[in-house]
């Protein structure tokens, strides 16, 4: 069963230095608030793995909580590059950061087979393409082939994830700890079932959850801690609580683009008392929330 | 990705318009009312919405964050806004949209960006230089384009010409063109089409059905062969039937400009 407790004391049991750490959240339900606890919390030697490792992730690669990633897009949506991303490839700063690189395609199949319980997932791709021949992050090739034992066929084989912690954000969840998200509903589901312990924080706890149409349901019984963060998205959204902040993604570019400004969001970020999406905000004329 | 406002406003000439206005309009056309289309943030998204605000109303729009059969009125600045969720046909999840929707060729047209592009058609989005560990420029990577590139029935590729994206070989293939030449597509055993134009700021290129090498069959008015050779990393190949294609017509422009207008 979910314990329903604070987002800091869900970070401090879950999240440890060296762990590998799945946030999820597709364009849409992206865990901002947990991430900048981890921050907060000044987590170390992270494998941090995503999809697309947007704003979320540069926050705690320049941060320095993270030296290994594993990942397929790592952009700023329509805005464009992830700066503190490309300081640490380009020049390792904070410090080296460890790629392993993947199509969407092959992360999605990677978390099926993690939540599938078996060790690899088949699919068509990245026939003749250069990730083809790129390493794990334990030095092996990521990428193999396996052949179809009713056709012959030959396949691609992605090897499954099993983070040690998921982390998600859901626009709700009851008492008992059972979760509810809905709209764009990525790869959540996939995450949580493949970790060995997940966080999801929610927009509310309420009494009862109503049903929502193309809502995804996660029993309390598959989720370790519950912490109540509304507003936790910001600045993507929650639909129907929130709209995504378009601003704060353009002011991001401006903030995350010189280490100097970064480190002065990031003291903000990790002292500040009450947040910093309008610290983040303000420094841009009200971008913010 | 958009369009300039400042520059279509600083002239009195209705019929004015910017090279992007031009590439969106070209993209535009390249799409049939009816077809599905998977789409891609920016310059290809613009497009796909253009298509179907005018000549393509039921072109079917698929975003890879799950929502099939999308209906923005404004561009969505990310391929997972609100929007595209509560326009949407159905809305899938990351995994079923690439295993159910691309993988088993349902989808028509895969419409992608690049950062470079070489003449058999080959995108990378992966590192700009030789050494992928000590990369000059890191680029965001693949996302879905491997797999749309593979699996779409066909590819059309909108990017801005110069000598740093059109380039004889791409530093690294994240999206398979035409590989190697004639029959890499079918020794690797990917089952769309690949690339069927290649749309830039400059005109359009379409690959040459015996060497699958990008020719240039079309050109804006008052871009020359030349202007496109200068811009090109390759001896470029020119078709005997070249084009000039048409200018967007007031109604694409009214259009467009509409689109960004409430995107704002």
């Amino acid at each position: 069963m979910a314990e329903i407790v604070s987002l800091a004391d869900a970070v401090a049991r879950a999240v440890h230095d060296g762990d590998s750490v799945a946030m999820e959240g597709f364009t849409h339900l992206i865990p901002f608030a947990a991430g900048r606890e981890v921050i907060r919390q000044r987590r170390r030697d992270l494998t941090l793995i995503r999809m697309t490792p947007d704003v979320l992730y540069d926050q705690l690669i320049g941060a320095g909580c993270a030296s290994r990633l594993i990942f397929s897009w790592g952009g700023n949506p329509g805005v464009g590059s992830l700066h503190r991303f490309r300081d640490a490839v380009e020049n390792a700063w904070p410090g080296p950061l460890q790629l392993e690189e993947h199509s969407h395609a092959g992360m999605a199949n990677r978390y099926v087979a993690g939540a599938s319980g078996v060790p690899f997932a088949i699919l068509r791709g990245y026939s003749g393409t250069g990730l083809e021949g790129l390493p794990g992050l334990d030095g092996q090739p990521a990428i193999r082939s396996v052949t179809c034992p009713f056709t012959g066929e030959r396949l691609t084989a992605v090897a499954a994830l099993n983070p040690d912690v998921a982390i998600i954000h859901a626009q709700r969840a009851d008492r008992a700890g059972n979760v509810q998200l809905w709209g764009i509903t990525g790869v959540q589901k996939e995450a949580v079932l493949s970790a060995q312990r997940s966080i999801a924080t929610v927009e509310e706890i309420v009494d009862e959850l109503r049903p929502e149409p193309g809502a995804v349901v996660l029993p309390s019984w598959v989720v370790d801690y519950v912490a109540a963060a509304p507003g936790g998205a910001q600045p993507s959204y929650a639909l129907g609580y929130s709209a995504r902040d378009n601003d704060y993604y353009q002011a991001w570019d401006a903030i995350s683009r010189d280490r100097e400004r970064f480190s002065r969001w990031l003291a903000d970020e990790v002292d500040g008392e009450t947040g910093s999406l309008a610290g983040a905000g303000a420094a841009e004329g009200g971008c913010g929330a | 990705m958009n369009a300039t406002p400042a520059a279509v406003s600083a002239t009195h000439d209705p019929a004015a318009f910017t090279a992007d206005e031009m590439m969106t309009a070209c993209a535009a056309r390249a799409l049939h009312d009816g077809m599905t289309c998977f789409v891609g943030i920016g310059l290809p998204s613009a497009a796909a919405n253009l298509a179907r605000a005018t000549h393509a109303p039921n072109l079917v729009l698929i975003y890879e964050s799950g929502t099939i059969g999308a209906k923005p009125d404004r561009l969505p600045l990310s391929i997972g806004d609100g929007i595209l969720a509560e326009t949407a046909d159905a809305v899938v999840s990351v995994p079923e949209i690439f295993n159910y929707w691309l993988q088993p060729g349902r989808i028509g047209i895969g419409f992608l960006g690049a950062a470079q592009i070489d003449k058999f058609g080959n995108i990378n989005t992966t590192v700009v230089g030789p050494d992928y560990a000590r990369p000059a420029v890191r680029l965001p990577g693949a996302g879905g384009a491997p797999e749309i590139a593979a699996s779409c029935r066909e590819v059309i590729v909108v990017v801005r010409q110069s000598r740093r994206s059109f380039v004889d070989r791409v530093d690294f293939v994240t999206s398979v063109g035409f590989g190697d030449g004639p029959g890499s597509r079918e020794r690797l055993g990917l089952a769309g089409a690949g690339p069927r134009k290649v749309i830039t700021d400059l005109g359009i290129l379409e690959p040459d059905p015996a060497t699958c090498e990008l020719t240039l069959t079309g050109l804006y008015p008052g871009v020359t062969v030349a202007d496109a050779a200068a811009k090109t990393g390759w001896q470029l190949a020119v078709s005997d039937s070249l084009e000039v294609l048409e200018p967007p017509t007031a109604a694409e422009l009214t259009a467009l400009r509409q689109l960004h207008s409430r995107s704002q």
